[in-house]
């Protein structure tokens, strides 16, 4: 199979060799360090080779040889808590054998540990049938996930023992056409291709982040798409992790893709000690991680974000909801911009190669709420959430816009906020959620039939605030009329006691969706007050001096939905006193 | 080794040499032009018998008869010892000072390699700066890099050498170590350092690389990386604390567009290669922590930002990088106050692990949030107070002007030499938020406000 070749060019990651045979995608093993690369481009008997290592002192003449097969994962038990880099070496196995802390050149590492055995219980028997996508059984791979050994061909189970194996010993075997194949409890995918399933639904149910401004204002559907983007200190990253941490999915993949090594030392520390919300068992044990800092090799951050999404879709196969973060999809159309311009590729746009609208169209549709593959009915899903860092935080760049044109939900996190300290910083009037016609259905069954009304109704506020701060910038907010004013009392009331949200306190930094909804009615039941108060003739100072507003500014850290209820009454009172007196 | 006297082309730093054969990607080699004059290159590409050769240093006086180009074999490597503290070389490693060559203890690749991030140890202790508007609101921790984006005329030199200089981490006695690292910059700016190390005796601790300006360009791609790869070695081998100053990262952008254009590469944002961003991340890159050393490697990068512009394409990527930014404003400088941080648009991402009890103080978070909303909001109101006047504010609305007023005056303006504690510096932040009533201090804990708030007898009524 391997087929031996020899190196006649080198730039940076790309390296041109002669090489008999070559097939686009396989996999190259290049020099004598043996690196790794994959086969982007043959132009006759070359073979145009990106490198995903250093290819410092590599020589014209050293030998590459083609293992023949494209790059592709191992799917399996041991994916889960696992952190691997960007082409699916295991971090951990990579220091082992590097012998320090520095990433070592040539390093050979299994994607899943070969020796660990596994308790796998068969549940399928002999003599039956089974098709691609059936599952054969299950082991449990972490207190939280149960891994479902799906069948990756079609034929009859010929035998099949419960027991303990390590991934690579047989379970039992099934014939197709008349010959046997063995059974084991990994597979293996080429990560550039999706993996199929029988139809994509629409998404209808909300992927229920704990986030006030996501879930009330701009859900995401499970199986929908979002792209937070935003300039660099606008909080992407700590409102991904937020999502990855409370997201009310059974697997999260989190792709740190070109960005901060000392970032992906604080998930890969803090991530072992969250516990699931819940079950409370620690977040990681539902959870890949997969790290390919700005410093490691570009080319393997182009294969990161291919890498994250197969695994992915490899749980939703098992029937599974799945989140991917990927954080930054940015970095990764620079890294194809990069390989493209050693290419010399005729560029598109801004440098980016003229296939980026394509390739960020393909990675998003790899998203979806689907009917997984097999004979017994199984839905799954995975909903993709992507961090774009436009330059100077200037969205009409590229990068940005083709996201914008695939996405469905837009998050749009702006500096001002950030400077404000008000987080999450996303700016509530430039996002947007396509998803509310989806969900209203969901929304008014569990939550309640006026959840969307009130939202509505928040926007219109927060709208018309807007409008009235252009008039206070010329003439201070005294000249308006007291009714206008009593917006801006409101307004300021949902945006810094609904919309922040303190991701480092321990009852805010998750918001269920109920007190969600409590907390909004609170704020609106005051409005409401407020109107009535001064249709009555009560005075707005006398209201803004009322002592409830301060309560309504502690709402979010009331740990229970009754203080909430104690405190709508309490409003009450206090404009009854009011008017009374 | 291998001679060739076989070079094609000349373009600017680059050479074309041909019939080339065993010459490897990277590797280093040694220019002797027809006077005898020595220089050193580096190979940028090679393949169908060319090498495509990178010059440091000028050119001029390199022909394709007579000049031999001699591949050494080997990338670029920096030999490191301990001796190296105290010492001044130049922009390529060699000795600049007076003194003897360096016997290395060993030789490293200067490029490195990339950190396993499994590996690292997260950043989380307090490096006290003794300047309020970095200890206070941006807090700096070991292993972390945060820059200085600053503009040409602003003071970032005196606040960089003032951070050297002051830069500890409380109640231990930890060997520490400053690696300096010029880019590009003047000899005026160069030996302003020179003394301010000589004369605070810090010299004595410090490794310095100078590459000044009318050194050739080239060079600045190799001195940060010869910076880096010393504080690695102090750092890791001889577990010190290293803080890296390298200034000014503009000029080492400046030199790899002007590499990448000569290599007639296709130009990304204004005519910067398009993998600058993964370039500059392999210097920045090279800060942290790691498991099973108790060095630290800490840095602080200084830029020029064109045209004060943060949305250049130099402070963008870097700021995408690195760990939160110093921002310097020529505002605030204009009003006469030093360091002119700017807090707003100022950030440090590892601050929170930094602080709280038992790091700093257990109400520093508070603190510092609700300054920066106190001050964020003042300066807003400065533009509405222009436009009606001060009289039509609110009596709250004035109590936050005049906050963002005194928090300029008393908690940004110090001076070069002041060294103020994170005590003194949380101090005037709660002296500050005396101003404002109660109700408007929703971020900090109550019990906090009753053990650090001291509000004056009564306040004086101002309406």
């Amino acid at each position: 199979m391997a087929k031996k070749g020899k190196i006649v060019r080198i730039s940076g990651p790309v390296v041109e060799a002669e090489l008999p045979d070559a097939r686009l995608y396989d996999v190259v093993k290049v020099g004598d360090a043996r690196l790794l690369g994959e086969i982007i481009k043959i132009s006759g008997n070359i073979s145009i080779i990106q490198v995903y290592e250093d290819t410092s002192g590599l020589q014209p003449g050293e030998s590459a040889v083609s293992t023949g097969q494209p790059l592709s994962v191992e799917l399996g038990p041991g994916l889960l808590q696992s952190i691997y880099d960007g082409i699916q070496r295991p971090l951990k196995v990579i220091e082992e054998k590097s012998g320090g802390f520095y990433i070592a050149r040539g390093v050979e590492a299994d994607p899943i540990d070969k020796k660990k055995k596994w308790e796998f219980k068969a549940t399928v028997k002999k003599g039956d049938r089974v098709k691609i996508g059936d599952i054969l059984g299950t082991v449990q791979e972490t207190e939280l996930i149960e891994h479902r050994i799906l069948a990756a061909m079609e034929g009859r189970i010929e035998d099949i023992k419960s027991g303990k194996y390590t991934i690579e010993e047989d379970v039992g075997s099934i014939s197709f056409e008349g010959k046997k194949y063995p059974i084991k409890l990994y597979q293996r995918w080429f990560v550039r291709k999706a993996r199929p399933v029988i139809e994509k639904f629409p998404p209808n149910m909300p992927l229920v982040t704990g986030q006030r401004i996501v879930d009330t204002f701009f859900p995401i559907a499970k199986g929908g798409t979002a792209c937070i983007p935003g300039p660099f200190g606008s909080g992407k990253t700590v409102t991904q992790q937020s999502l990855a941490k409370y997201s009310d999915t059974q697997i999260v993949v989190y792709i740190g893709c070109g960005e901060r090594g000392n970032e992906m030392t604080e998930v890969l520390k803090e991530f072992p000690h969250l516990e699931d919300p819940n079950t409370g068992k620690p977040l990681m044990q539902r959870t890949v991680l997969i790290a390919n800092t700005s410093n490691m090799p570009v080319a393997a951050r182009e294969a990161s974000i291919y890498t994250g999404v197969t695994i992915a879709e490899y749980f939703r196969d098992m029937g599974y909801d799945v989140a991917l973060m990927a954080d930054s999809t940015s970095r990764w159309a620079e890294a194809m911009r990069e390989i493209g311009g050693r290419l010399e590729e005729m560029p598109g746009e801004e440098g980016y190669p003229a296939y980026l609208a394509r390739r960020l169209a393909e990675f998003y549709e790899r998203a979806g709420r689907v009917r997984c593959l097999g004979t017994k009915e199984r839905y799954g899903s995975v909903s993709i959430i992507g961090a774009v860092s436009p330059p100077g935080g200037d969205l009409s760049e590229p990068v940005s816009q083709n996201t914008l044109r695939v996405t469905k939900v837009f998050l749009a996190l702006d500096a001002p906020l950030a400077y404000r300290r008000h987080f999450p910083a996303i700016n509530w009037l430039k996002s947007y959620t396509l998803y509310h016609d989806n969900l209203e259905e969901w929304f008014t069954e569990n939550v309640s039939s006026d959840f969307l009304k009130q939202v509505k109704a928040s926007m219109a506020l927060l709208q018309k605030e807007a409008e009235l701060q252009e008039v206070v910038q010329l003439v201070g907010p005294d000249a308006l009329p007291e009714k206008e004013q009593a917006i801006l009392l409101v307004t300021k009331m949902i945006r810094e006691d609904f919309l922040q949200q303190n991701a480092f306190s321990d009852v805010d930094a998750r918001c269920e969706l109920d007190k969600q909804y409590q907390m909004l009615k609170t704020i609106l039941k005051f409005s409401e007050k407020t109107n009535e108060a001064l249709d009555l003739g009560v005075q707005l100072k006398k209201i803004q001096e009322l002592a409830v507003i301060g309560k309504v500014g502690r709402m979010k850290e009331m740990p229970q939905l009754k203080d909430l209820e104690v405190l709508q009454k309490e409003i009450d009172n206090s404009f009854e006193g009011l008017t009374r007196g | 080794m291998k001679e060739y006297r076989t070079i094609t082309e000349i373009a600017g730093p680059l050479l074309f040499v041909s019939d080339v054969s065993g010459v490897g990607y990277n590797e280093i080699v040694e220019i002797i032009s027809p006077d005898g004059e020595k220089r050193k290159g580096q190979v940028l590409d090679v393949g169908h018998n060319i090498a495509v050769v990178q010059v440091f240093g000028p050119t001029t006086g390199i022909s394709t008869q007579q000049t031999t180009v001699r591949f050494l074999g080997e990338t670029m490597r920096l030999g490191l010892s301990t001796d190296m503290l105290g010492r001044v070389f130049t922009g390529l490693g060699e000795p600049r000072d007076k003194g003897p060559k360096i016997i290395p203890k060993e030789k490293v690749d200067i490029t490195g390699l990339p950190i396993n991030p499994y590996s690292r140890e997260s950043p989380n202790e307090f490096i006290q700066t003794g300047v309020s508007t970095i200890d206070g609101t941006n807090t700096l921790v070991r292993g972390q890099k945060l820059p200085i984006f600053s503009g040409a005329g602003l003071p970032h030199n005196q606040l960089a050498v003032q951070i050297a200089r002051q830069a500890k981490v409380l109640g231990t006695g930890e060997k520490f170590a400053v690696v300096f690292a010029a880019v590009g910059i003047t000899h005026e700016e160069a030996s302003f350092f020179m003394r301010d190390f000589e004369k605070t005796g810090a010299l004595e601790n410090a490794v310095l690389f100078l590459n000044l300006a009318d050194d050739p360009s080239v060079e600045r791609i190799i001195t940060p990386r010869l910076a880096l790869t010393t504080a690695e070695y102090l750092a890791y081998e001889q577990d010190m604390h290293v803080l890296t100053l390298i200034t000014d990262m503009t000029n080492y952008c400046e030199a790899l567009r002007e590499i990448s254009s000569a290599r007639q590469e296709v130009p990304g944002r204004r005519g910067y290669p398009g993998y600058m961003y993964t370039d500059l991340s392999t210097i920045y890159e090279r800060a942290g922590r790691v498991r099973g050393s108790k060095g630290s490697v800490t840095q602080i990068p200084v830029l020029t930002m064109p045209g004060d512009d943060k949305t250049h394409p130099i402070p963008d990527l870097t700021g995408y990088i690195t760990e939160g930014q110093i921002l310097l404003s020529r505002d605030i400088h204009r009003k006469n106050i030093y360091p002119p941080v700017d807090v707003l648009p100022s950030l440090s991402r590892l601050m929170n692990s930094g602080i709280g009890d038992g790091k700093t103080r257990e109400d520093h978070k508070g603190v510092s949030d609700q300054i920066y909303a106190g001050y964020a909001s003042g300066r807003d109101l400065r533009s509405l107070s222009a436009v009606v006047g001060e009289e039509a504010l609110s009596a709250t609305d004035r109590k936050f002007l005049r906050v963002a007023d005194e928090f300029e005056k008393k908690f940004v303006q110090q001076g070069p030499y002041e060294n103020r504690g994170i005590e003194e510096t949380l101090g005037i932040a709660w002296d500050l938020l005396a101003i404002l009533p109660d109700e408007e201090l929703k971020r900090v804990k109550k019990e906090h406000m009753a053990k650090y708030l001291k509000r004056k007898e009564k306040p004086k009524k101002e309406d």
